[in-house]
């Protein structure tokens, strides 16, 4: 299919929704307008309040103040996870006397930390970098601790017998092997750091996106949660394009 | 067998075996001795899984044998075998370098500047016919040129000793033969030693000096070795329709059948693989 008429297919995707949305909201066409307005607010509504924080500059604190902790809550997981699945790798017992812990933290959904988190480190940014880190550690984590375990065994023995030593051998083929997996899982460690810090702003803070729509929430202001969903929904999609772009950068030997 | 005193490789008494489950063994190669000369192109021939591969691996330090030794120029091996240069049958290059930093590597980590070690990759790339490919990945190429690029990361460092364990097995038969007359005129320029493990009869023949048979395995030994003494330099596809070539093949493939057979027949009922 040609790229200009999928492009017109997606986009008219998007306006029959938001015609079909805005007659719900403003005729009787599908039931009482006001109801439905209150419940799902409207897109006219919804449009005026994204720009108001726009053209006012509100908004851009509250985006600093998100994207700073999902970068560092990124940041700090992947190198933990890189670090510590390196580890684990190279020290098959060190991996098997502490693989049931691992799973057990594994498996606790994060949201109950958060309150934890709160209490630790204070309403501010750290305890929602907290958040998002135990979400991107275990993701980076596992993959590059597969990721050294299943190195190529003739590309590894290739790298003895054109005369590596074990720290040349880290550096030319088990690093640049695990780091293949860290950039692989690149879009879902990014996507929990951001769900990591929006979760956190959520449950309790003072900035940030999650911290608008809760506010919005509270005071049964569904114009003002519509608008905040969109403007996550516009950041993740601007966050992952990044990605995308770092990845072709980083991963431009996978491509065939 | 030649007793030359310039001996690159000796085998004394090697035996191979390996751990299976319940303390087990499975004894792949029975002690076997094996001679190269210096400047000789030995080949090892031998039906699926009868260990010449392991013989390979023994050579090049990667694996421990069960007993006997391996001298190499008259030093024992202890450990992985410096001398040798050694092209696998698999891929083996970094797909996450360049062509070209997959070549340079072996100088790189012996110390050489990288300036240096990639003008010299850059000149062994042109060797092998692909001074316009440095920059790809090798995902980019096909498997010959995967094999080309291998064989220069392996000749840059200038082993004494070239180990190659069916390096052109994954090729199609065209493919083959013109790497076949890539090696051996690269081989020509200084003759290092070379052990060569290949199934494929016609292609050890058109190739070596001398071509050893083994037997089937469990407990696989040398059956056979024999002398090529058709001319250099030889074309690889033509080769094969010298008379001398044919009366060579006859008489290898007669001591090679029964093994073949042999190794069939065990096989033969499990896996196609």
């Amino acid at each position: 299919m040609k790229r200009s008429l999928l492009i017109a297919l997606q986009v008219s995707v998007a306006l029959v929704v938001v015609v079909l949305w805005h007659l719900a909201s403003t005729t009787t066409l599908f039931g009482d307008p006001k109801t439905i307005a209150f419940f799902f607010a409207n897109p006219v509504g919804v449009a005026t309040r994204i720009w108001t924080w726009f053209s006012g500059g509100t908004i851009w604190y509250h985006l600093g103040i998100t994207l700073t902790e999902s970068a560092l809550a990124f940041l700090i997981g992947s190198l933990g996870g890189v670090v510590f699945g390196f580890w684990f790798a190279r020290k098959p017992l060190l991996a098997a006397v502490f693989d049931p812990y691992v799973k057990a933290a594994n498996a606790l959904p994060r949201v109950v930390l958060a309150p934890i988190f709160a209490l630790w480190f204070g309403l501010g940014i750290w305890s929602k970098v907290a958040l998002g880190v135990t979400l991107v550690f275990f993701i980076v984590f596992f993959n590059v601790y597969q990721g050294v375990k299943e190195v190529s065994q003739p590309v590894l023995n290739n790298g003895r017998m054109l005369g590596m030593n074990e720290r040349q051998l880290l550096r030319h083929i088990y690093l640049p092997a695990a780091l293949s997996w860290v950039f692989s899982s690149l879009h879902t460690s990014v996507g929990f750091a951001v769900v990591g810090a929006v979760v956190g702003e959520y449950l309790g803070s003072a900035a940030g996106l999650g911290y608008l729509i809760h506010q919005a929430e509270g005071v049964f202001d569904v114009v003002g949660v519509f608008a905040g969903m969109f403007v996550l929904m516009a950041f993740v999609l601007v966050v992952d394009g990044l990605v995308t772009l770092v990845e072709r950068r980083l991963l431009a030997w996978r491509a065939s | 067998m030649p007793a030359t005193a310039n001996t690159a490789v000796r085998l004394h008494g090697v035996a191979i075996s390996f751990a299976l489950a319940e303390g087990r063994r499975y004894d792949a190669v029975a002690p076997t001795d094996l001679l190269v000369g210096e400047n000789e192109f030995v080949s090892i021939v031998g039906p699926t899984g009868c260990g010449k591969s392991t013989l390979l691996n023994a050579t090049a330090g990667l694996l421990q044998p069960a007993s006997g030794t391996v001298e190499v120029f008259g030093q024992p091996l202890s450990g992985i075998n410096r001398q040798a240069g050694y092209l696998f049958q698999q891929d083996a290059l970094m797909p996450w370098k360049t062509v070209i930093d997959n070549v340079a590597i072996g100088l790189e980590i012996a110390g050489t500047s990288r300036t240096q070690a990639l003008s010299h990759a850059r000149e062994w790339l042109e060797r092998v016919g692909l001074g316009a490919f440095c920059d790809r990945y090798p995902q980019m190429l096909s498997g010959g040129q995967r094999k080309r690029v291998g064989l220069a990361q392996v000749l840059i460092r200038d082993p004494k000793l070239l180990l190659m364990d069916e390096p052109f097995g994954p090729l199609d038969a065209q493919t083959r033969l013109i790497m076949g007359d890539l090696l051996l005129k690269l081989w020509s320029e200084d003759r290092k030693a070379v052990m060569f493990v290949t199934h494929d009869l016609d292609e050890a023949i058109a190739l070596s000096d001398r071509v050893v048979i083994m037997s089937a395995g469990p407990r696989s030994g040398i059956i056979g070795d024999f002398r090529v003494p058709l001319e250099r330099p030889r074309n690889v596809a033509e080769i094969r329709h010298d008379p001398e070539f044919n009366r060579l093949h006859r008489e290898i493939w007669d001591a090679l059948r029964d093994q073949v057979m042999a190794a069939y027949n065990t096989t033969a009922g499990a896996s196609a693989a």
